[in-house]
């Protein structure tokens, strides 16, 4: 349910810097999201289509980058892809980890005419 | 034609949690965000910091759900000043929500605000609201695989509240299990086993939020 409120950050935030930019149009977007920030990207799609109609970002085709969650070990600093329910460090099997990607939740770039 | 942006997509609500705290900040107020699953003991908490602290400290409460005054009509029979907010289906508190509560609570007259979010794990971990702590109240009765299911909340909390604690003999919630897992994704957080229905435990919390008080610049 928080996609509502972060897809209308997302567009609040594109129609921001399209304007800044003198874009009268903007024909795609291409967000970064991190496996562990809990957004689903279908769902941003589906609330994008209804919440942009009658923007200059109507249409607009969104591309998605999904960042996959990695761990580092804080004993051995072996970084490692979290996997499901399995923490454990592949190198020195402990739980001390911190998780060093896959929260990312950003606007990387838009595409205007 | 491509317009490179690299703006974090939440920094509008960034930007007004950030408004928030400086608000608290000249006004000398601590505040607390107490994330939980429904029904882990968020209000139960509160109702015992109230009922602990306010004869010493003043305190104000902000209720987040989405529906209902329920939490609010039980805090306001302690006679602290509440606000109740009503997200209205949305599954989080974010900062600007928070900011219109301000304008209903005598901020001048409070030290202490107790924000209790929406029973969630997963959203309320991505909105900032303004708050110098994060508390996540956790319950035996949910089970030890939390912090491995919802890992961004634990790994962001200040201190982790461990709730029914009294619970232990009659549940299958594997303790050791538990603090490991939670150690292991946050290595400087405690966690704290309480039962708001014994009382177990509410001292040690209670001292802990005590001196978070004292560590205020009015105070130190």
């Amino acid at each position: 349910m928080h996609e509502l409120s972060i897809t209308k950050s997302m567009l609040d935030l594109v129609l921001d810097q399209a304007q800044k930019n003198g874009a009268e149009k903007v024909q795609g977007i291409n967000l970064v999201i991190g496996e562990m920030s809990g957004v689903v990207d279908d769902c941003v799609r589906f609330y994008f289509d209804f919440l942009s109609k009658g923007t200059i970002a109507e249409g607009a085709h969104i591309s998605v980058k999904i960042v996959p969650a990695q761990a580092r070990c804080r004993k051995c600093g072996k970084q490692f892809k979290l996997n499901g329910l399995d923490w454990l460090c592949p190198s020195c099997g402990t739980t001390q980890i911190n998780i060093v990607e896959g929260k990312e939740l950003y606007l990387e770039s838009i595409e205007v005419p | 034609m491509k317009i490179k942006i690299l703006k974090d997509i939440l920094s509008a609500n960034d930007q007004r949690a950030k408004e928030n705290r400086e608000l608290l900040d000249r006004n000398d107020i601590l505040a607390i965000n107490f994330t939980a699953s429904p029904g882990a003991g968020k209000t139960s908490l509160i109702l015992e910091t109230i009922n602990r602290l306010k004869a010493d400290i003043k305190i104000g409460v902000v209720e987040g759900d989405v529906s209902s005054t329920l939490d609010a009509e039980i805090v306001a029979k302690e006679g602290v000043p509440v606000v109740q907010i009503n997200t209205g289906g949305t599954c989080h508190l974010d900062a600007t929500m928070v900011a219109s509560a301000f304008d209903n609570l005598p901020l001048e007259e409070i030290e202490l605000l107790l924000i209790e979010n929406v029973g969630n794990l997963i959203c309320p971990a991505a909105f900032a609201l303004g708050e110098d702590l994060n508390v996540l109240i956790s319950s035996v009765p949910e089970g030890d695989d939390k912090p491995h299911k919802y890992p961004v909340m634990f790994s962001k909390a200040h201190l982790v509240v461990l709730n029914k604690i009294d619970l232990l003999p009659y549940v299958l919630f594997d303790l050791p299990a538990f603090t490991e897992a939670v150690k292991g994704l946050n290595s400087r957080v405690e966690i704290f086993e309480v039962s708001c229905k014994t009382g177990q435990g509410i001292e040690r919390w209670i001292s802990w939020l005590s001196s978070r008080l004292n560590k205020r610049p009015s105070t130190s």
